[in-house]
């Protein structure tokens, strides 16, 4: 499977050109820009790992891309995101994500029911490549 | 007698000595009154009666959306009632009407009203004063309230969109693009399982969201509850697909609100992360629903249903910038707003206005947009707008030209109607909207180079190209009945 988070999730993976326009697009209209990688593609993990903090005032996409390395190299095989933050006044939240990075291997989701009164049921979405904890090596 | 030279009558016993006055004498026409920050600020278009004299007119609208009655009461005396009066202070013709022109005279006529008028954080007292009885008025043939200019201590009133458009994208994790959503078809008449399959479809395929239909709500065939338990299984068996957040509109709309509670507790205790009502449930039900909507964190969905009848007519009734400028207030977070492009009434100028509305923090003044004042919004919550009615794939370039970003893009038709079948409906949709955003954002004229930039991405994604292919002829280009008039060097907005 293949995860759909991100705004390009149904484009073909984006080349490093193409997320250089991306960063050029979110600096041009003053945005910071930040990294993130998590394990964990549940779709309610909101915090990803920071890799590093947001780069504020940047002028140059090529600054992001090198950190977008050293994080892939650091983190393979796993899931790293590209964000962009806009600290106006009524936005001060992400405007931009998209997914650049993902392990090899996605396993899914298994879906979990708890069959409760009446007809109602309780979901738990469960993400197997949570199963072995951080701790676990690869192989 | 004194007379002033706008009509006004000063000498209080001539005012009040009984009888019938004319609206301007009993002081509703002040030409030389300066609107306070405060007040509220209405511009109606009104179309007097043949005979009638049009700052009488602007008067009687200010006098009967007020204190006025048909005869003088000497029980104003009892009040400050300059204070309570309505005051017609300007009066311009619409261009393109009365004399010379094939169409009878209308008049812009601005009022301005203290905001003593009106109870705190409540749209229903406010609409039964502006357009209560004054839209029966007979001395006009119509009047339509075009726009309003809210005084900023009369918005703080209110709490508005119970989540708004920054925090949905916090919940949902969708950032930088259009949200995609489809409503459900047929209309009527599937059953709960065979309804929840089109649904799973939907999610599966690429939707963010997908929706039930105004007229949805509890019939012989699918009663509420099953309706609601299937959708929720086919939300959270997609979202498993997926990996991503998914939802389902789940309509609540009901005769009573003990019925519309009962729907929305049991949405929150499947996992819904949102509920819809339709614009014809009324103010009031709007603003309690919105109250339940915040205290337990579901994203409140509109569907206008309905509107049309305030609407439509260009010179009777409620413009659509003042129905959502009450909708901001009274708490929505979601509003059908036109499409423009689709097959319901939009010119694509005053539909901006209706998105700029819904997501401005000030809204300023553009009468080419149909907005007559600048309001500001007090950091009040955002409204999403929604796209939908008759659009489709190919016409992706044209809606992210005219609205941007934030936006649900809703093809219903354009999803399920497609002959690769539902899901490859969705893809198709999803694909045009991540090739679009992203050309933009790399600096492409989407405008012109939109279907280019699609049939690209229709060469590596077969459901958009069967998608453009199978729409390719279809637009609605019809003449809009409501389009802003206007001189296009605007004067002073108050």
């Amino acid at each position: 499977m293949h995860i759909t988070q991100g705004q390009f999730s149904f484009l073909p993976p984006l080349t490093d050109d193409e997320i250089r326009a991306q960063v050029d697009y979110a600096i041009s209209k003053g945005w910071a820009v930040a990294i993130e990688w998590t394990d964990d593609p549940h779709p309610r993990n909101v915090y990803w790992n920071m890799w590093g903090t947001p780069m504020f005032e940047i002028k140059d996409g090529a600054a992001a891309l090198f950190e977008l390395q050293a994080c892939r190299k650091a983190c393979p095989n796993t899931y790293i995101k590209v964000n962009a933050f806009d600290n106006t006044r009524g936005v001060e939240s992400t405007v931009m994500s998209f997914i650049v990075n993902q392990p090899v291997m996605e396993p899914g989701f298994g879906l979990i029911r708890q069959e409760a009164a009446g007809r109602t049921i309780r979901y738990t979405t469960r993400p197997y490549a949570t199963e072995r904890p951080g701790g676990y090596s690869n192989d | 007698m004194s007379n002033l030279t706008d009509g006004r009558i000063t000498d209080i016993k001539e005012r009040y000595k009984g009888g019938v006055l004319k609206y301007k004498q009993m002081g509703y026409w002040r030409p030389d009154y300066e609107p306070k920050d405060t007040d509220f600020i209405c511009v109606f278009r009104i179309t007097p009666q043949e005979g009638v004299d049009p700052e009488e007119a602007a008067a009687a609208v200010a006098g009967e959306s007020s204190t006025a009655t048909w005869t003088v009461v000497w029980t104003d005396m009892l009040t400050a009632y300059e204070d309570y009066q309505g005051k017609a202070y300007r009066l311009d013709a619409v261009p393109g009407t009365g004399v010379g022109t094939d169409k009878e005279a209308q008049y812009f006529a601005y009022i301005a009203y203290d905001i003593i008028l009106f109870e705190e954080g409540s749209i229903a007292n406010v609409t039964a004063s502006l357009i209560g009885n004054v839209f029966s008025f007979k001395p006009l043939k119509a009047a339509r309230l075009e726009d309003i200019r809210i005084p900023v201590a009369y918005v703080k009133t209110f709490k508005g969109p119970p989540t708004g458009i920054i925090v949905e994208r916090e919940r949902l994790d969708k950032y930088g693009r259009p949200l995609l959503g489809a409503t459900m078809k047929p209309k009527l008449g599937l059953s709960g399982k065979n309804y929840g399959r089109v649904v799973y479809e939907g999610l599966t395929g690429g939707l963010d969201f997908t929706k039930d239909d105004e007229n949805i709500n509890s019939q012989p065939f699918m009663h509420w509850r099953d309706r609601f338990l299937f959708c929720m299984e086919a939300v959270n068996r997609a979202q498993a697909n997926s990996g991503e957040i998914k939802g389902h509109y789940l309509n609540i709309t009901a005769a009573t609100m003990e019925d519309m509670y009962e729907r929305a507790e049991f949405a929150k205790e499947l996992g819904s992360n949102i509920i819809m009502v339709d614009l014809i449930i009324g103010w009031t039900a709007i603003q309690s629903i919105s109250n339940w909507a915040r205290k337990n964190d579901m994203i409140l969905h509109m569907h206008r249903a309905g509107h049309g009848t305030y609407t439509r007519q260009k010179n009777h009734g409620v413009s659509f910038r003042v129905m959502a400028k009450w909708l901001r207030l009274a708490g929505v977070d979601h509003l059908h707003a036109g499409t423009a492009v689709g097959k319901l009434e939009g010119d694509p100028m005053t539909v901006q206005g209706y998105y700029n509305v819904c997501r401005d923090g000030v809204t300023r003044q553009d009468l080419a947009r149909g907005i007559f004042f600048d309001q500001d919004w007090a950091d009040l919550r955002k409204v999403m707008p929604v796209a939908s009615g008759g659009i489709h794939a190919g016409q992706i370039h044209q809606l992210l030209h005219l609205f941007g970003d934030d936006v649900v893009m809703q093809f219903g038709g354009g999803t399920i109607g497609h002959p690769g079948g539902i899901q490859a409906g969705a893809t198709a949709n999803r694909v045009g909207i991540e090739a679009m955003v992203k050309a933009r954002n790399e600096g492409r004229d989407i405008l012109n180079e939109g279907p280019d930039i699609l049939r690209q991405a229709a060469k590596w994604c077969k459901p958009l190209e069967q998608a453009l292919e199978t729409w390719k002829d279809v637009s609605f280009n019809y003449t809009s009945t409501d389009t802003p008039d206007f001189v296009t060097t605007p004067t002073a907005s108050s």
